[in-house]
């Protein structure tokens, strides 16, 4: 018997053509386990559940290992949001018949406090699992870090002894602290290769440490710069340690006035000769006059996102110091032309692809000389009309012909609804 | 017999380019225009008093010019569908005239008396004149669907036809003979109602900033076209301090009663700049306002769900936090921010509010900071700004906390920066909250951070006599950047590091994977990339509850069908408590 499915890609209904088999009539009810499976996994779980209910070989294919590798627990309460919770039920379900089929899990919470918890008493009873990847994602506020600390944290290492095979972690805005990560290294050393933690507040620069000097295998890493120290970065550059693939910095002021340290540029240095392909992907939410102890010495960030207003002079300081940047995204200026500083970035960060532009200003004749020094490897150019400001050369209309010529497509920029 | 003809205004209330009333009266032996005081604000009675106000200076402003042609307004409370028959028998009516509405809500409610009219025999008159085009051939000409990127809409209008000129306006001598017959208790059966007759409190409540009616409309026109012509520039105006006031040349909220006639706007604006500028072809720009409520238009009038998340195809679902208490502040103007403050009062004083003050309140509530539903912000402008209609408002919304129309997202306004850039004095804060009126420019867009002796001299202590900031920003706008990220990382199966790809720029642009719903192997490792990539992939997502099933794939919007179970909008909304008369 030939067996085809042709989905619609977009999960919806599934066609299903059998050939051959000798018998006119085909059993329904006696397809074979695998060929249930294929077909259960492009059926939503609603589906796959009214699916289940038909008969018992259904039934039986719905319980399936393979299909219970990969779960999201949704748990949102009516309060505090419009989207649908996973049913309590089928939880219930889950942890009795499946908690050792579970590998790939995540919970998304909304921001309520019962949702964080109950996502925590989940992870309290999935002592049989044995988890590759873990995600812990608030989808609103991070209502995670009002769970009582060590209410969370039991809950957390229930996941990180058992497992003992976690592969990817993301605990971003959660109450983590520095024993948790102890215990995180203690059992998944070897295959620890992605951690996503921006914004833990309880993690010490010396608890982040511990995990970069135990597991090796570490290629991607989130963070908040508080975190980042020379040795951190130096441990990552160790020879025992594999190629780094992705860090994530976020830089975010508490209170304003707040000062920052800085990292030595041959920390920076080592990274690159370590792992020379890597990408630095900083996240700037600072008051303009706290920029002091940034972009002075060359940075080898390639994705830079400036949150809050940045001043024209450190602006002036990334075209300078920034190599490899790829992409930069600018939120706020203020109402000074940037058209220096940007023909600078244009000059001096070759390998720019991808730009955004907020509440800023450039005059046109600028903007077309930097899109002209850019040339074609410009792949985003995200900018907001009213940053475009008219002069002797340009028009407003005209400068989408010029820009788009230089591009080498169609090019506008983009818009906001006047009423 | 002779022709009996009734022409309702819903929208349209002007004389002037109202081809639909002007075919009404030829050949007509009576006329009688109304107005049906009906929940008419499609959706809800969500109206406040400063759009009952203006709706009611409207229906004067009808009713005095009408009485120069010896005719009158006959005003009438019900519902359409009660009302139609009975005037049909009462009046002999054989005639049925009124401007086309391309809402969804207004299509069947208008199918609804138009069957009603067949029943009676009575002749159905439509003409489209609320906007500059006739909608379905905009969309027919983008092969059935919508445009949805506003770049796209500009192209479409280049292709189309050019717009049909105004109709003549309505004169002594277009009626001809045509008679109203006006009773003598016309102004006690029929006349236009008090505010106070609404059900309103009217004392304290003070002039009006912008009177409604169309004499106001063309006045406020010729005015407009006045200024421009002495700066002799079409250029977008740089917004100032100034920008953010009530001008007496703005037009919007008479065009959105249409007071005014957008294709007289758009005429005399073609008119002006060829004087101006010799001859020389108008761009698209000029006609920015208009395009924007006609692009809206284009995308609403075949989504019975535009106005909502939940069920529309054209609005991405993003997981917005409910928190009426939050919800409040914002409406109320207490959220501890002067700029976005001083906004939403001005707001509820008066009734508009410049389109830049807009996008920072809109952006506030949804995106930026308080990651609320779009869907509520829009309930409360609808009550309170003057221009809004179901479609722009709807519409505006969704693109502000960029929800739909492939917006990027990584612009935020700031409510401290943003104001003070454009306002440095604070001169726009102090009008309109007076408490802070006191406070240097130094500090009033950041009372928090004032010293103590500078909120004593100002006698106003931050978090006794002005609330205390309700966010963090720095902090809201970290969290929420993240998580539109996350949402559109997801529905557009980008799974690089950068921010702007992850928003697709526009339909055409196909999934590149089919993991956006689906295929749930657990076992199967991303396509090279980062860990990321494959965890995103494999962890996340394949709950397939039914929630995933709304979320968009291009697919999807591709298909986009125009939907025919429209669910019968039953007119069951609680209306104004009238006073009985």
């Amino acid at each position: 018997m030939l067996l085809t499915t042709h989905s619609d890609g977009s999960g919806g209904s599934v066609l299903l053509e059998v050939r051959g088999g000798g018998s006119a009539d085909c059993d329904w009810a006696r397809l074979p386990q695998e060929l249930l499976l294929h077909i259960f996994q492009y059926l939503p779980l609603l589906d796959r559940a009214y699916a289940s209910q038909v008969c018992r070989g259904w039934n039986q294919a719905f319980h399936m290992p393979e299909l219970w590798r990969c779960f999201e627990f949704e748990l949102n309460q009516p309060a505090s949001s419009y989207l649908k919770a996973t049913h309590p039920d089928l939880i219930k379900q889950i942890i009795k018949r499946h908690s050792n089929h579970l590998q790939y899990v995540s919970f998304k919470v909304d921001s309520s406090t019962e949702s964080a918890e109950a996502a925590c008493d989940i992870l309290s009873q999935l002592v049989n699992c044995s988890l590759k990847t873990l995600g812990l994602i608030s989808t609103a506020r991070p209502s995670f870090m009002e769970v009582p600390k060590s209410h969370f944290i039991s809950a957390l290492t229930v996941v990180f002894v058992n497992s003992k095979s976690l592969s990817s972690l993301k605990i971003d805005d959660t109450p983590v602290d520095d024993p948790s990560l102890k215990v995180l290294v203690a059992n998944n050393s070897d295959t620890l290769k992605l951690l996503k933690m921006s914004s833990c507040p309880h993690v010490s620069p010396a608890g982040i440490l511990c995990v970069a000097d135990q597991c090796h295998g570490l290629r991607e890493l989130a963070l908040n710069y508080h975190l980042l120290s020379d040795e951190l970065l130096l441990a990552l550059s160790s020879e025992r340690h594999v190629h780094l693939e992705h860090l994530r910095i976020d830089v975010v002021s508490e209170n304003p006035g707040q000062h920052f340290h800085t990292i030595k540029k041959s920390s920076w240095d080592a990274m690159v000769r370590h792992s020379p392909k890597f990408n630095l992907v900083m996240y700037f939410f600072l008051y303009e006059d706290e920029f002091g102890p940034f972009f002075n010495d060359e940075i080898p960030v390639t994705h830079l996102y400036f949150g809050r207003s940045v001043s024209k002079e450190v602006l002036g300081r990334v075209g300078l110091h920034c190599p490899r940047l790829v992409e930069l995204v600018v939120c706020a200026n203020g109402l000074r032309p940037l058209d220096e500083e940007l023909i600078r970035i244009a000059k001096h960060c070759t390998q720019l692809s991808a730009i955004g532009l907020g509440e800023c200003e450039v005059s046109c004749s600028a903007f077309v000389e930097f899109v002209k020094m850019c040339g074609r490897r410009l792949s985003q150019l995200s900018i907001m009309e009213e940053v475009l400001i008219p002069d002797h050369k340009y028009s407003l209309d005209e400068i989408h012909w010029e820009v788009s010529k230089h591009l080498g497509r169609v090019w506008f920029p983009d818009m906001m609804p006047t009423w | 017999m002779g022709v009996n003809t009734i022409h309702w205004f819903r929208k349209g209330l002007r004389l002037h380019d109202n081809p639909s009333l002007r075919d009404s009266i030829r050949g007509a032996d009576t006329l009688r225009c109304i107005y049906i005081l009906d929940p008419w604000f499609a959706g809800s009675s969500n109206v406040g008093i400063n759009r009952w106000r203006f709706l009611l200076h409207c229906l004067e402003d009808l009713d005095a010019s009408l009485r120069k042609l010896n005719s009158r307004l006959f005003v009438i409370r019900g519902q359409p569908t009660d009302v139609f028959p009975r005037l049909f028998k009462e009046w002999q009516i054989n005639r049925l005239s009124y401007e086309y509405d391309s809402e969804p809500f207004g299509k069947e409610r208008d199918a609804a008396i138009q069957k009603l009219a067949n029943e009676a025999a009575v002749e159905v008159m439509v003409q489209i004149s609320h906007t500059l085009y006739d909608l379905d051939k905009i969309i027919e000409l983008n092969g059935g669907q919508p445009p949805l990127t506003y770049k796209r809409f500009q192209a479409l209008i280049n292709r189309m036809d050019a717009v049909e000129l105004p109709a003549e306006t309505i004169t002594c001598e277009v009626i001809k003979k045509c008679a109203t017959p006006i009773g003598d208790d016309h102004d006690d059966k029929f006349g236009v109602p008090s505010l106070e007759e609404l059900g309103f409190e009217t004392e304290g409540l003070t002039t009006a900033v912008w009177p409604g009616g169309e004499t106001e409309a063309l006045m406020r026109l010729e005015r407009h076209l006045e200024r421009k012509a002495w700066v002799a520039n079409f250029e977008r105006p740089r917004m100032n301090a100034n920008s953010l006031l009530a001008s007496p040349t703005g037009l919007s909220p008479y065009l959105r009663f249409g007071c005014l006639s957008c294709r007289l706007f758009y005429f005399k604006l073609s008119d002006l700049y060829r004087k101006v500028k010799k001859n020389s072809t108008p761009p698209l720009s000029l006609y920015g306002q208009l395009l924007w409520r006609e692009f809206f238009y284009t995308t609403a009038t075949n989504n019975p769900c535009f106005d909502k998340m939940d069920g529309n195809p054209v609005c991405v679902q993003i997981p917005w936090d409910r928190n009426p208490e939050a919800l409040a502040k914002w409406a109320e103007g207490r959220t501890g921010f002067p700029w976005i403050d001083a906004i939403m009062s001005q707001l509820r004083q008066e009734g508009w509010i410049h389109h830049l003050a807009r996008h920072a309140v809109a952006c506030f509530l949804t995106r930026g900071d308080l990651w609320i539903s779009w869907e509520e912000g829009m309930k409360v402008f609808e009550e309170l700004l003057l221009d809004a209609d179901w479609s722009v408002n709807a519409g505006s919304w969704m693109w502000l906390s960029c929800s739909s129309f492939f917006q990027q997202f990584f612009h935020c306004y700031c409510p401290v920066g943003f104001g003070r850039r454009t306002d440095p004095n604070g001169d726009y804060i102090r009008r309109y909250l007076p408490i802070l009126r006191a406070y240097p420019a130094k500090y009033i867009y950041d009372p928090w951070n004032a010293p103590e002796e500078v909120q004593k001299a100002a006698k106003c202590i931050i978090g006794v006599h002005y609330p205390k900031p309700m966010v963090n920003h720095a902090e809201a706008s970290r969290i929420n950047i993240e998580r539109m990220k996350q949402i559109y990382q997801q529905l557009s199966c980008y799974r690089g590091l950068g921010l702007l790809a992850t928003v697709p720029a526009n339909p055409t642009n196909g999934p590149s994977g089919s993991n956006v719903t689906g295929v749930n192997t657990g076992t199967s490792q991303g396509p090279g990339g980062s860990s990321e990539e494959q965890y995103v992939q494999e962890g996340t997502s394949r709950t397939g509850t039914q929630q995933l099933l709304h979320l968009i794939s291009f697919h999807v919007l591709f298909t986009f069908e125009e939907t025919s179970s429209i669910t019968f909008l039953k007119t069951c909304f609680i209306p104004r408590v009238f006073k009985k008369r």
